[in-house]
């Protein structure tokens, strides 16, 4: 009785904070400025199809890269010695403090023409654009959520039992089945947690590409943004839809980790 | 000790270890046969983990050999050692079931899938484990993931199958079951079992062959028989069983001096008017009249045991345990008897008693009546003395002068206690420092393999000058 007792704040906050506000976007989204049932906003989001794909595309892509970049750096700062980890684990930490747009001005400098990058490069030869393109926005978006992906695989790994490392080798593994057989297997938990916490959030990010991208990579964030305030109805059915997509990919990610769990 | 061929598999010789300045290991040699069952059994910290780790490749020695059927394999990474292990929390894979755990080793092996079946199935049913395939190992209860465990070492068909503590977290039926099921195990694969536990009475229900370490180094090799009934010392005679170590002078061949009492017994060589450590067994102890025994006590506590009554008879300031069927009342005077054959004499584990120090006086103030001298790194000051500057000294500590520092500050910091030895009075303890050993009195139970800061009481301790100039001895008050 009393445990409940104590659930109802959460229960209030949840109904308070998101299922109303769910519910308020489904009937935005699908009413027109009448207030009457309506699937116009829902037939004018249409014409942004190609933005949609291109978002998901892009966060699909950094998240791809951020698990390469970021599952053996997990790998080898666990291999490390503790104090050495906690360190580098820090270090890694120490960017996401600052804010988050100042991050992306950051980069902005870095790669515009007469920028560092652009200096350097010129130096030895080597003449380019490295800004306003999708190359660029995918740079930005590692950068913001590298640590998310990084974070939930190293925790995971540096939770594997070294006893069960010990084990596979005294069973026979050398280095690589070790990893194959023992360390990859374990870290699938992490790794999941780590794509969902980056696609999601990299699937429905703005600015990024604003600052970084050129003319045709806006992304979904970017138009929900610019239209909201001149028709929510369009803007609500915008994000009604990333939703929803978003929820399928977070279930077949579910799938998918289940199955690796029992094989 | 029935069919056991006398050919060594493993043999360690002259292993040394040491981790991050510690000594581990200090120069062990250690052969084991085939098809025996060798019990390492020491407290913890006493390096026994580390010996079997040294077998099976995951600790490499400073040095020493390491040979494994006459060759060497120091270096040898684990996966390429033909020896199994089973290790103390079982490691079991927590993402694979009890069939996958188990075939682990022959998939690597890249044995033919069939045989795989045929082989894992056949180890199952050898560990009572038949039916359980599917289950995830999470769900199996510590007896029968024990049992996981040690299948999926023997699968591989390992020369020597190492044991590590494996039954340390098994409650009291199932172990004992365990223990004898471990057993028949090894006789029915006639594998070499290396077996590391701190419980004695499992080195002494399993073994064929039982090694005593203490402090990184072995104490005594030998069956359970002979361990037990001639411990080499006070510490395996303390360690394994219940046993009366007293402080005991060899007058001659034959003939010892305990609790004020001449006694015959059957060792020799000890030479004349030798201090040495006796060892009586309680169940050794016959009680008899009064007068009709050699040794004379007043019961002061019985127990019914079931099998025997367990009895403290206090025999002039010791305390002496005794095991008998027959009992007696509280408060009643007994005589004790002891057949020669049953005294067992060993000598001291140090070669001294008093605590001595030879130093030079490095700093003296006549004024204040003190000085100090050097000791191991650290400088100690005696109050209540003077010896002038440079003055070489010899201070005689008594094992009473020393005490744990209760307070965290004493005047030799994480000293090592390397054994506890109950001597029916005091406990005698052992202490070792950077450079040398300290004995020491205490009534109170130290904890083993710990580190501990030591101080000294120079009020019990006396100095002596050496050299010509000061002749003039200064007795401590």
């Amino acid at each position: 009785m009393k445990s409940k007792l104590l659930s109802v704040p959460y229960l209030i906050w949840m109904l308070v904070f998101t299922m109303i506000p769910l519910v308020m976007i489904a009937v935005t989204a699908f009413s027109d400025n009448n207030g009457h049932f309506s699937l116009e906003a829902l037939a004018s989001a249409f014409p942004y199809t190609h933005v949609f794909l291109k978002s998901l595309w892009i966060a699909l892509l950094s998240t791809v890269l951020c698990l390469v970049i970021a599952y053996p750096m997990a790998y080898m700062v666990s291999q490390m010695r503790e104090s050495t980890q906690n360190v580098v684990v820090m270090l890694l930490m120490i960017p996401m403090w600052m804010n988050f747009l100042l991050r992306i001005y950051a980069w902005v400098l870095l790669l515009q023409s007469g920028g560092p990058l652009d200096t350097l490069l010129s130096a030895i030869g080597i003449h380019g654009s490295y800004t306003n393109n999708t190359a660029a926005v995918i740079v930005g978006m590692i950068y913001e959520y590298l640590p998310f992906m990084f974070l939930p695989i190293y925790t995971v790994m540096g939770k594997i039992d070294k006893g069960l490392v010990e084990a596979a080798q005294d069973l026979g593994s050398n280095k690589s089945e070790v990893f194959r057989k023992v360390i990859f297997p374990l870290s699938i938990p992490g790794i999941i947690s780590g794509i969902t916490m980056v696609f999601v959030p990299s699937a429905s990010t703005f600015v990024v590409a604003q600052y970084l991208g050129g003319t045709d990579d806006i992304m979904i964030g970017d138009i929900i943004d610019r239209i909201f305030f001149t028709n929510n109805h369009v803007g609500a059915a915008i994000s009604l839809i990333l939703m929803i997509f978003i929820l399928i990919f977070l279930v077949l990610m579910n799938r998918f980790g289940d199955e690796e769990a029992i094989v | 000790m029935e069919q056991i061929s006398k050919k060594a598999i493993v043999s360690l010789k002259d292993i040394f270890v040491r981790f991050d300045g510690e000594v581990i290991l200090n120069h062990i040699n250690l052969d084991i046969h085939e098809k025996e069952f060798v019990t390492i059994l020491g407290p913890s910290g006493c390096g026994k983990t580390t010996t079997l780790r040294i077998i099976g490749g995951f600790v490499d020695p400073e040095s020493g050999d390491v040979i494994f059927d006459g060759a060497r394999i120091n270096g040898l990474p684990p996966h390429k050692r033909n020896v199994n292990t089973v290790f103390q929390k079982y490691a079991l894979f927590p993402h694979l079931n009890v069939y996958d755990n188990v075939a682990f080793g022959l998939k690597l092996k890249k044995l033919p899938k069939n045989e795989i079946i045929r082989k894992v199935t056949k180890m199952l049913a050898v560990v009572d484990l038949k039916g359980y395939e599917k289950r995830p190992v999470q769900k199996l209860s510590g007896g029968q993931q024990q049992r996981v465990a040690i299948a999926r070492a023997l699968v591989c068909d390992p020369d020597v199958v190492l044991l590590d503590e494996p039954l340390g977290a098994l409650d009291l039926q199932l172990l004992k079951d365990m223990q004898l099921e471990l057993k028949e195990i090894q006789k029915n694969t006639q594998k070499t079992f290396i077996y590391v536990t701190h419980d004695q009475e499992e080195a002494l229900t399993m073994s064929d062959r039982v090694v005593v370490m203490n402090n990184g180094v072995i104490e005594q090799i030998g069956t359970p028989e002979d361990i037990y009934n001639e411990p080499v010392n006070a510490f395996v005679a303390d360690f394994i069983g219940e046993a009366n170590i007293l402080n005991g002078t060899m007058i001659d061949d034959c003939r010892i001096r305990i609790l004020e009492k001449e006694l015959p017994c059957v060792d020799k060589g000890f030479g004349t008017n030798t201090p040495v450590d006796v060892v009586i067994r309680p169940e050794d102890i016959d009680i008899t009249e009064p007068n009709a025994g050699q040794l004379t006590g007043v019961v002061e506590k019985v127990t019914f045991k079931g099998v025997h009554y367990e009895m403290s008879i206090r025999c002039g300031k010791c305390e002496i345990l005794v095991h008998s069927t027959k009992s007696a009342a509280t408060g009643t005077t007994v005589g004790m008897s002891v057949v020669p054959f049953n005294i067992q004499i060993m000598n001291k584990l140090l070669p001294f008693y008093n605590n001595i120090i030879e130093t030079t006086v490095s700093c003296a103030n006549a004024d204040e009546n003190y000085f100090e001298f050097p000791l191991e790194d650290e400088t100690v000051r005696v109050d209540g003395h003077y010896f002038p500057e440079a003055t070489q000294l010899r201070i005689t500590l008594p094992p009473e002068a020393l005490s744990l520092a209760g307070d965290g500050m004493g005047h030799l910091q994480d000293v090592y206690i390397e054994s506890v030895v109950y001597k029916g009075e005091h406990n005698e303890i052992i202490l070792e420092s950077d450079e040398r050993k300290w004995l020491m009195l205490s009534d109170t139970d130290e904890q083993v393999a710990t580190y501990v800061p030591l101080s000294f009481d120079f009020s019990k301790a006396s100095f002596e000058p050496l050299g010509s100039e000061h002749k003039d001895k200064e007795a401590g008050r």
